[in-house]
């Protein structure tokens, strides 16, 4: 049964998508912008498991389960320090400046980082095949194929879900967090400390997507240094569809965008437009429902 | 408020534009190629300045612009082109220009109507999708060369075509503003909900700016079809739209004399930095957080205090 | 009462759960001078804002000059003669006080975008006529001299007499004046008092004020309402209103910033 495939395969890169999305989603609830350079920790995340493979191999044996989740674990909290680096000496600078210039300025780090991860001396323009971290089984539920990769996304995705939704509503940072972005002078004042619970966010967020590239290279042939930018802007559009600031939004509109890219890349004569669905769906939705699936409408006071 | 000499200005340079290229031949070809190229990225840089820098719409989808002047010109004069006799060229050639730059312009409108309500982020992302969107067009479509793209296109773009459409373009854009109709770009630009309390049409400003951007972005991408012979569409990619953003910003935004010093500095770079062309595009992205860190107003910028010029 | 200018009729607006203005009836005819009073979070710019068109009430009907106002946008309004301006000022920012003003003549300019690029002769008259209509009303209002000066860096007074110049520069028959006082020490007040009381004369227009300081409704507006949580509770001359038990009581604890 055809179906079952296409919803299981939706469902992974769906779920891929939400990673990514969650953490656009929690930097533009905390400091109301679209942090452009997210799409490139993505891609740093990837890269920083094709260096520790090896190594974890020889600890743990190679295409081990240990060895996977260490794998991602270190490339995870790697990406998590590199998010904070950027955010404290990008962004917290302009803190008080307009939008558009912090805007800018992450497109600007991002080109930064993805220009000189093209450079031979770092990573190299060159795609790269991505090691297997665990091996890959055909598995056969009721008469239908699945991937074991696939499952191992679902699987990790909702644990990793439920761990974020653990963290923001029953934790005093998920709490902070939370009141930043309703109001953040009054989280001020009330003691919250907003540069450390902003670093939280970029920490977070960075470690998600480390985690979706992972998942991501998972299924590509391979990695290169500009494998975030097309995932990147896909999970933005699913943050923006879910309502954006909005957390369960995020998650929703991921899977819903993962299972219409999939649907759309199955449907003959549809399929070559598949790039262009995610941004269709952008505008319509900026169009006819701003505020997102989940979002609120707020009115702008004069 | 001193008017007059604009136009003569514009015919001016226009003539000289003429002259010059009238000698063309005896100028290095590589140099008249990166002249030509400072050229069509004046007319882009202005263009863009018109809706990002005075309206104070962030558009990240010039590009797409671009892509629908240069392909529906490109389209035009290889099946035109061909079959006319020499003496009509030039004529065939304004008229895929001018016809590159129409559609073009119904582009922008068909993004500016809907981005009306969207600010900042927001409205930079749909841009940016629009862009996108463009770009996957042409590249399923046949008619226009799919991911291949058209090639064989004939070598029409001199000195004269580009550096007048920069004169076309510049004057154009600083006539518009530098009215009473104008100040109304800046006004929605500063604020909208002011600017529509004394009476001024935000959407039709917004609009027009982006009809009349890219208008100018479809004439930038003719020239350019013509220039470099082939067309693919990864060439108009999110990419080419930052570039031309950067001009704009690093101009100062809404400083039609600074943007075109910056199209022509941005536009050399890449030539003067050959020796280092192996860190060129690292270097350019540190000048972008360079400049959004330093000096966000731009380097050319001066704080508008005089009411009329510029 | 004078000619019938302005008209709210059983207007309401709600924002999703909340009811901000409710059934509001006023009235203000031509050359009035009409005060809008009421603790704060009472609807006063929220009425304004329904005036001048950026919120559509949820019920009722405006009617200005004979003609209702639903649906209209603010540049509509603003053409049809409604002027504004706002609780914090919005001068433009990065304009010239000159060109702040001269801005607000889009209304009534004759040369449009055509004229613009051909700039023939039909373009340097038009902006020959702005200029001079422009310098007119800087000079009325002392601000001549510094027409070239950013409108941001002039000092706090001079802005909002600024705005009150731009506003009326769209050459309206109703002015609205959203807490002018504020942020006003006593001798400028007493300006500003004058300042309106000129304005009103000068170019025959009416005024409808919102205001916190007591002192200045009392002093120039001709008849006073007073808004409770979205509900007028009184109307009437500055006498009486002042002698309204529900008034007093509305206000009871609150900061008036004067005597009642």
């Amino acid at each position: 049964m055809d179906w079952i495939q296409q919803l299981v395969n939706g469902l992974a890169l769906g779920s891929i998508y939400a990673l990514i999305a969650l953490g656009y989603t929690m930097v533009y609830g905390v400091l109301r912008f679209i942090n452009f350079a997210h799409a490139d920790v993505l891609m740093l995340g990837a890269y920083a498991a094709f260096f520790i493979a090896p190594l974890s191999a020889k600890f743990f044996g190679a295409e081990s389960l240990f060895g996977a989740l260490a794998v991602v674990f270190v490339a995870a909290a790697i990406c998590a320090l590199i998010g904070i680096l950027i955010e404290l000496l990008a962004y917290r600078p302009l803190r008080e400046r307009p939008k558009l210039t912090v805007l800018i300025t992450a497109i600007g780090v991002s080109l930064f980082i993805e220009y000189v991860c093209q450079h031979e001396k770092v990573f190299g323009a060159a795609t790269r095949s991505f090691p297997t971290l665990i091996p890959k089984h055909d598995i056969i539920v009721a008469g239908v194929h699945l991937s074991s990769n696939d499952l191992i996304v679902l699987v990790l995705t909702g644990v990793l879900l439920f761990v974020l939704w653990f963290i923001v509503q029953k934790t005093k940072m998920g709490m902070a967090l939370r009141a930043l972005s309703f109001n953040p002078q009054a989280a001020a004042l009330m003691g919250v400390s907003v540069n450390r619970i902003i670093s939280f966010t970029f920490g977070i967020g960075s470690a998600l997507a480390a985690v979706a590239g992972i998942f991501y290279s998972m299924r590509a042939p391979g990695i290169d240094p500009l494998m975030g930018v097309q995932p990147g802007l896909r999970a933005f559009v699913a943050a923006v569809l879910g309502g954006i600031g909005n957390l369960p939004g995020a998650a929703l509109g991921g899977i819903v965008l993962g299972l219409l890219e999939t649907v759309a890349g199955g449907m003959p004569g549809v399929s070559n437009y598949r790039d262009g669905i995610a941004f269709a769906i952008l505008i319509l939705i900026l169009l006819f429902r701003p505020s997102g699936l989940l979002g609120k409408t707020t009115v702008e006071k004069v | 408020m001193i008017y007059k000499g604009t136009k003569r200005g514009l015919l001016g340079a226009i003539l000289i534009a003429v002259i010059v290229s009238f000698f063309s031949a005896h100028f290095n070809r590589y140099y008249q190629g990166v002249a030509i190229d400072v050229a069509i990225n004046i007319v882009l840089a202005v263009s863009l300045n018109l809706i990002n820098g005075y309206t104070g719409q962030f558009s990240l989808g010039h590009a797409g612009f671009m892509a629908v002047g240069g392909y529906i010109a490109a389209k035009l004069t290889l099946v035109f082109g061909a079959t006319c006799a020499p003496w009509a060229q030039p004529l065939v050639f304004f008229a895929a220009l001018v016809a590159g730059g129409l559609v073009a312009a119904m582009a922008g409108l068909a993004v500016g109507v809907p981005s009306l309500r969207l600010r900042g982020d927001y409205l930079a992302i749909v841009t940016l999708g629009f862009g996108e969107i463009i770009r996957v067009v042409f590249q399923n479509s046949e008619t226009f060369g799919a991911a291949t793209g058209l090639f064989g296109i004939p070598k029409w773009t001199t000195l004269a075509w580009s550096f007048g459409a920069a004169a076309i373009t510049v004057y154009v854009v600083t006539c518009l503003v530098n009215s009473t109709y104008g100040r109304g770009f800046l006004a929605v630009h500063d604020d909208e909900i002011a600017a529509g309390a004394m009476g001024v049409n935000p959407t039709r400003y917004k609009v027009t700016a982006f009809v009349i951007g890219a208008f100018f972005a479809g004439v930038a991408g003719g020239l350019y079809a013509h220039l470099k012979t082939t067309l693919v569409p990864t060439g108009f990619d999110f990419m080419k739209s930052i570039d031309i953003v950067v001009m704009v910003i690093l101009g100062g935004m809404g400083n039609t004399l600074g943007v075109i010093l910056a199209a022509i500095i941005l536009t050399l770079l890449p030539e003067v930095l050959r020796v280092v062309a192996d860190y060129r595009m690292i270097i350019y992205a540190l000048l972008i957080i360079a400049l959004m860190l330093l000096r966000p107003q731009g380097l050319f910028s001066v704080r508008r205090k005089k009411g009329a010029s510029k | 009462m004078s000619v019938e200018l302005l008209k709210l009729d059983q207007v309401t607006i709600r924002f999703g759960g909340l009811t901000a203005v409710s059934a509001l009836d006023l009235c203000i005819g031509e050359q009035e001078l009409v005060g809008l009073i009421g603790p704060n979070g009472a609807g006063k710019t929220t009425a304004f804002n329904m005036i001048t068109g950026v919120y559509q009430p949820t019920e009722g009907r405006i009617t200005f000059a004979g003609n209702c106002t639903k649906g209209l946008r603010p540049y509509h309004l603003a053409r049809a003669g409604i002027a504004r301006t706002f609780q914090n000022i919005r001068l433009f920012a990065s304009m010239s006080v000159f060109d702040n003003v001269r801005t607000a003549m889009q209304v009534h300019r004759q040369h449009g975008i055509l004229d613009a690029l051909l700039r023939g002769n039909n373009f340097r008259k038009g902006e020959k006529e702005v200029e001079l209509r422009v310098m007119q009303l800087l000079e009325i209002f002392g601000l001549e001299n510094v027409r070239e000066e950013n409108a941001k860096s002039l000092p706090y007074g001079d802005q909002r007499r600024l705005e009150i110049v731009r506003a009326l520069a769209t050459n309206p028959k109703l002015l609205l004046l959203d807490e002018p006082a504020a942020g006003m020490n006593p001798t400028e007040k007493v300006e500003l008092m004058k300042l309106i009381r000129f304005v009103k004369e000068k170019f025959a227009l009416a005024v409808l004020l919102v205001e916190h300081d007591m002192k200045v409704v009392m002093g120039i507006c001709e008849r006073i309402a007073v808004l409770d949580y979205g509900l007028k509770i009184a109307e009437g001359t500055p006498e009486e209103i002042r002698a309204n038990p529900k008034v007093i009581a509305a206000y009871l604890g609150q900061e008036t910033g004067g005597d009642l």
